[in-house]
């Protein structure tokens, strides 16, 4: 066999059966269920069919739960029943999950990777599109639908065809500043929301060796909003150091057999890849986004595109529909435009780290009186973390609510949501239109660059303060 | 499954790059409603105005395209969440194949588990078949054929595509995923195994 990518090496080891045609039937060494399951286990048993390996999948509450503070199961009467029945099939099945107020419970692609349910070289597999976030610690995580939810629920395994391979090589020194976010949304500004389309990337480059656990999964997470379903990153000692001790992780023999088996898994120097793009991070400034899609974004310090500029006429009208929703006006520089809601958490920027990036620029100082700013951890541990570490008194003290773990106001349920024609600054993943509500008006940026606009009640590049 | 063999309806233009699923169907309406009743809700947040009446300036909610059975999309075409209800929305309003230059990987995915036929055609060949319908405001029908594979435009123009083999037989024979695989349980089986004795540690222990 030739020189082989982290990706075939993980897919390769998963393979039951070829289908033909690139397709393979795939062994699924993880599955995560979030709030959003119960329908699956209804379907399986309207077929008659029993979960087949129960000890393989995990689950938690996160999508549709309240992040009101002292939130319970029955806080919102409406989705309750959800709730009730995910716990009733959960327990029959024999499936593990993490319930409110536990330890592990959390947004699902937080949680797999802090409890160590996430794994290096594992095909892991979720009903959720942002499961590529997993790829951050080297396993090979895609988001699948309902009906393959149902699929792996009963067979342990999955359908899919073999993509083709992108490498996104990241070099340079990044500026103080700048983050993790920061690069994905450059990468997704530079080769567009369509660019991975049909491809699963490898992050790789001197600038991603740098990044600590959390931040590739940033990175990762947002693999999906390039059109790529599956990012990945190498597993190196820094995810070793991230993993050991970690609750579902193997001790001892089997920790040392498995980091032996984790070490032979990063590509091999002379593998090819189908794409290969670079990006210099030393050039990048803190991004934001200005429209309704991840590659509507700038830096900071730049300007809102005129659509006059534009000769494509299907790209003009994009631009002139989504400045449009968005209430801006064509060439202004993005700084300075004035933000009513800032929020912090989702699965891409709600770990300790991002927490402690965003309490050192609020730290004694007061969310701007126009703006109202939440901050929402990513987990049960995280949360329990920030307050050991006193984040929660200084995001408080600052005028920042701080809330319990769960998705909130990433998608808008709950009555979570920023209100119609207001304007937040977002350190979730998507600034679709409505996503945060209906009418809503969605900036993406980092969790420091979130932090800054609260304060300032105005996009600010957060190196100014 | 229902099966797809040879579709031919109004199709409806929206060429617009990068429709996302939270546009095809809002999380909201995937809290109460039953798939069947979705249609009423697919883009809801392009064909209603903000006082809840239709926009009618928006394609679905102009005749001939408020029956449209296919729909002729932009690249990049259900992109974002993994939600299924986008492929369950889309049906429930009528429309059972979409024609796109490409698609969101997930999407793409969920399509074939329902008996939606998912068109992948260059760029041009959208644009051509879209202005052809526009010309004939809609009246122009589009046939696409799964048996032959290839779409025919209102004027009889033919164009070939590729849909892997083994997603195309299912469709045409409208198979159902799961039990194929239940079919290979001793593979299935044989391989777990395998996987125990070489990567024990993955396995938690009970
Ligand atoms: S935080 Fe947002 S993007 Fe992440 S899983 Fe939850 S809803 Fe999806």
């Amino acid at each position: 066999m030739g020189a082989q990518t982290l990706f075939e090496k993980i897919w390769n080891r998963h393979v039951v059966s070829e289908l033909g045609d690139g397709y393979a039937l795939l062994y699924v060494s993880r599955h995560l269920m979030h709030d959003g399951g119960s329908q699956a286990f209804l379907a399986l048993k309207e077929r008659g069919l029993a979960v087949r390996n129960p000890e393989l999948t995990f689950a938690t509450f996160d999508h549709v739960i309240s992040t009101l503070p002292g939130r319970t199961a029955e806080t919102n009467p409406a989705l309750t029943p959800r709730l009730y029945s995910m716990r009733a099939h959960a327990k029959a099945a024999g499936v593990r999950l993490f319930d409110l107020g536990e330890p592990g419970q959390g947004i699902v692609h937080v949680m797999g990777p802090e409890l160590g349910l996430t794994l290096p070289g594992t095909l892991l597999v979720c009903g959720d599109s942002h499961t590529c976030t997993h790829g951050g610690m080297g396993a090979l995580a895609f988001g699948i639908g309902s009906s393959e939810v149902v699929h792996v629920l009963a067979t342990q395994t999955i359908v899919q065809r073999r993509p083709k391979l992108m490498r996104a090589t990241f070099e340079g020194t990044p500026a103080a500043g700048i983050t993790a976010k920061d690069m994905i949304l450059n990468l997704i500004g530079v080769i567009g929301a369509a660019g991975g389309t049909g491809f699963a990337v490898e992050y790789a480059g001197a600038a991603i060796r740098a990044l600590d656990i959390e931040g590739r999964l940033t990175i990762c997470n947002l693999s999906i909003e390039l059109g790529a379903k599956c990012g990945m990153v190498a597993p190196d000692e820094v995810t070793f150091a991230h993993l050991k001790d970690r609750a579902f992780v193997p001790k001892d023999a089997a920790w040392e057999a498995a980091v032996a088996d984790w070490r032979t898994l990063p590509s091999d120097p002379d593998a090819v890849f189908d794409r290969e793009v670079a990006i210099d991070v030393g050039k990048i400034a803190p991004q934001i986004t200005w429209g309704t899609s991840p590659e509507h974004v700038v830096g900071v310090d730049g300007h809102i595109p005129d659509p006059k500029t534009v000769g494509d006429a299907e790209r003009r009208n994009a631009l002139v529909a989504a400045l449009d929703y968005m209430g801006l006006a064509p060439g202004a520089p993005i700084a300075g435009t004035p933000v009513d809601w800032v929020f912090i958490g989702s699965c891409t920027n709600s770990r300790i780290c991002d927490l402690r990036a965003a309490a050192v620029v609020a730290k004694g100082r007061r969310v701007a009186a126009t703006v109202r700013a939440w901050v929402v951890p990513g987990s049960e541990n995280v949360k329990r973390q920030a307050e050991a570490e006193g984040l929660d008194e200084v995001f408080k003290a600052a005028g920042f609510e701080w809330r319990e773990p769960g998705c909130s106001m990433c998608l808008a349920m709950n009555n979570e949501t920023v209100p119609p024609g207001q304007r937040s600054v977002s350190t979730s993943n998507r600034n679709f239109v409505g996503r945060q509500g209906p009418g809503a008006r969605t900036h993406l940026a980092s969790p420091a660059m979130a932090a800054a606009a609260a304060l300032a009640g105005r996009i600010v590049d957060v190196r100014g303060m | 499954m229902e099966a797809f063999t040879v579709l031919k309806g109004v199709a409806a233009p929206l060429l617009r790059a990068n429709i996302n699923t939270d546009v095809i169907i809002r999380i909201e309406r995937l809290r109460d409603l039953e798939k069947a009743d979705l249609g009423r809700y697919a883009f809801e947040s392009w064909r209603y105005r903000r006082d809840g009446s239709e926009d009618p300036a928006f394609v679905l909610n102009r005749p001939p395209y408020r029956e449209a059975r296919l729909m002729i999309a932009g690249q990049n075409f259900a992109c974002g969440s993994s939600r299924e209800a986008a492929v369950w929305a889309l049906q429930s309003f009528g429309i059972r194949c979409v024609i796109a230059p490409s698609f969101g990987p997930i999407f793409y995915n969920n399509c074939f588990q329902n008996g939606v036929l998912p068109v992948v055609v260059p760029a041009e060949v959208v644009e051509d078949l879209a202005a052809e319908v526009e010309a004939t405001q809609g009246e122009g029908k589009v046939v696409v054929d799964l048996t032959r594979c290839v779409v025919v435009a209102p004027g009889g123009k033919e164009t070939p595509f590729s849909v892997d083999a083994l997603l195309r037989e299912g469709m045409l024979k409208g198979l159902d995923q799961i039990e194929l695989t239940r079919a290979r349980e001793p593979q299935i089986q044989a391989f777990q195994a395998r996987d125990r004795e070489r990567r024990p540690w993955l396995y938690p222990s009970a």
